[in-house]
């Protein structure tokens, strides 16, 4: 049954140094507070696990705490590169950051074979490519069936998984809305799992049957967190400051231009 | 009409029209849709050239976006694949598994639409890094969808600013396969689709060789000449026989396009 503690303490009690941690969110419902409340914690040498790492990747990056990114796309959505991210790649700066480099359909698949409980993921995939080259975790499997090659690569099981959501009801049942995106495999592939939520209701007023519902029984903690996934958005609360990702990419181009921003806005904000 | 050199650059229509040499590459690239595909949306230029194509000559386009928007239908450009605006107008949103595993690795879709960072001879396509992938001069993001879009999209289209930094003669990374290094791979490998079918820039259209898979132009742009290309090309590029001149910006095109980028400017800002 999920628990309802504060974001400080959600983080303390999950996240460790050294630790596998996803912050997940397919361009929506982005967990900015949580990856805040991580920076703030001081956290280092983390394994980040992101399909899309953006700003709150290139923020955690550019404050030192990961030392390892698995990941199938890194940028700034519509705008360009991620200046810190490739500060790290590039210059090593803060620190050197290891990559394990997927595409997008085998880090989908690897999340669905977490959730299942699998310890690999099968698909057609990297066909041609020089994405298995550089990435070991990608590897060959021939089907028993029909001798047919096909990629494989290990499932996801990060220690911590962290997502956002519209809300949650007083059990933790927890509504996701839109685009969906892995949250649900990201939740149930994790070995403990942070849900920051817009708000806490009596009644979930799932719109359908089959609305994206995650039980509170397979959720760890469930955060109140207003805004949390801002400057990314939180479909029928509010939308994605366009402006602020745009501005992301001056403020992130200088290393002490970034550092005062992070010190005045994530660091002396809590 | 004039002959242009640089992206963006004005040109003037004898009919008294004036567009820009990126306003022609969307318009070129919106053109190559059938109005009845399924159509899987890169980001960028892509979404430009299929939101017009559906806005104009192909109102029953369906477009998906990897972020799990199946038939969607945006008043505005999206800045990002994951917008709500796309979500809001699909006919029904999945999750990013089930787009993958089901909608695209099942062979549901007809393009793919991609654009590049590099594209070579044998439209192979690199998003990943310039320089090597162990110490690049470049870490670009990197493959998001693409991968598997060239390989199991019926066939693909790709759009990009043609220089001689963006089409080069070998990517320096295999990002998604087109016909693979020599050219012969993709069928080599056993990759059963069609893969690159068609190249839009701002400068001109290229097709691959049905021999050799070695892209080739086959028209022009209005008023870009045979050496602009030349030029721009990374590769001693070869010209088809039959070569054609696109047909210019039609009025029509020209304001939906103009105005389907001012809303998404309004709607951004």
């Amino acid at each position: 049954m999920a628990t309802f503690p504060s974001l400080h303490d959600a983080v303390a009690d999950a996240v460790h140094d050294g630790d596998t941690v996803a912050l997940e969110g397919f361009t929506h419902l982005i967990p900015f507070a949580a990856g805040h409340e991580i920076i703030r914690q001081g956290r280092r040498d983390l394994t980040l696990v992101r399909m899309t790492p953006d700003l709150v990747h290139d923020q955690m990056i550019g404050m030192g705490c990961a030392s390892k990114l698995v990941f199938s796309w890194g940028g700034n959505p519509g705008v360009g590169s991620l200046r810190r991210f490739r500060d790290a790649v590039e210059h090593d700066w803060p620190g050197p950051v290891e990559l394990v480099e997927h595409a997008h359909a085998a880090m989908a698949s690897a999340w669905e074979a977490g959730a299942a409980g699998l310890p690999m993921a099968v698909l057609r995939a990297y066909t041609g490519t020089s994405l298995p080259d550089v990435n070991p975790d990608i590897a060959t499997v021939t089907c028993p069936f029909t001798g047919e090659e096909l990629a494989a690569v290990p499932a996801l099981r990060p220690d911590v998984g962290v997502v956002h959501a519209q809300r949650a009801d007083r059990d933790g049942n927890v509504l996701v809305e839109g685009i969906i995106g892995i949250q649900k495999e990201v939740v149930l592939a994790s070995d403990r799992s942070i849900v920051t939520v817009e708000e806490v209701v009596d009644d979930l007023a799932a719109p359908s049957p089959n609305s994206t519902v995650i039980p509170g029984w397979a959720i760890d903690a469930v955060v109140v967190a207003p805004g949390g996934a801002a400057p990314s958005y939180t479909h029928g609360y509010y939308d994605r400051d366009n402006a602020f990702y745009q501005a992301w990419d001056e403020i992130s181009s200088d290393r002490d231009r970034f550092l005062d921003w992070m010190q005045a806005n994530v660091m002396e904000a809590a | 009409m004039s002959a242009q050199q640089a992206d963006g650059d004005d040109t003037s229509g004898g009919d008294g029209l004036d567009w820009t040499t990126s306003e022609m590459m969307t318009i070129a690239a919106s053109r190559a849709l059938d109005p009845d595909d399924v159509c899987f949306v890169g980001i960028g230029a892509p979404s430009a050239a299929c939101n017009l194509a559906r806005l104009t000559r192909a109102p029953d386009l369906t477009l998906i976006y990897e972020s799990g928007t199946l038939g969607t239908r945006p008043e505005v450009l999206p800045l990002s694949i994951g917008d709500g605006e796309l979500s809001e107008t699909a006919v029904t949103t999945v999750s990013v598994p089930e787009m993958f595993r089901y909608w695209l690795q099942g062979g549901h879709v007809d393009v793919g639409f991609l654009g590049a960072a590099q594209l070579d001879r044998y439209g192979n396509i690199n998003t990943t890094v310039i320089g090597d992938w162990d110490d690049p001069k470049v870490r670009l993001p990197g493959a998001g969808g693409a991968p598997e879009i060239a390989s199991q999209c019926g066939k693909v289209f790709v759009t990009l600013a043609h220089s001689t930094r963006s089409m080069v003669e070998q990517v320096d990374f295999t990002t998604s396969l087109g016909f693979g290094p020599t050219g012969t791979e993709r069928a080599a490998l056993g990759v059963m689709t069609a893969g690159p079918a068609l190249v839009v820039t701002d400068l001109a259209i290229l097709e691959p060789d049905p021999d050799d898979h070695e892209l080739v132009v086959t028209a022009l742009h209005p008023g870009v000449t045979r050496d602009q290309v030349a030029a721009a090309t990374g590769w001693a590029v070869r010209f088809a026989d039959d070569l054609a001149t696109s047909p210019p910006p039609t009025a029509e095109e020209l304001q939906v396009l103009r105005d389907l980028h001012a809303r998404t400017e309004a709607a951004h800002a």
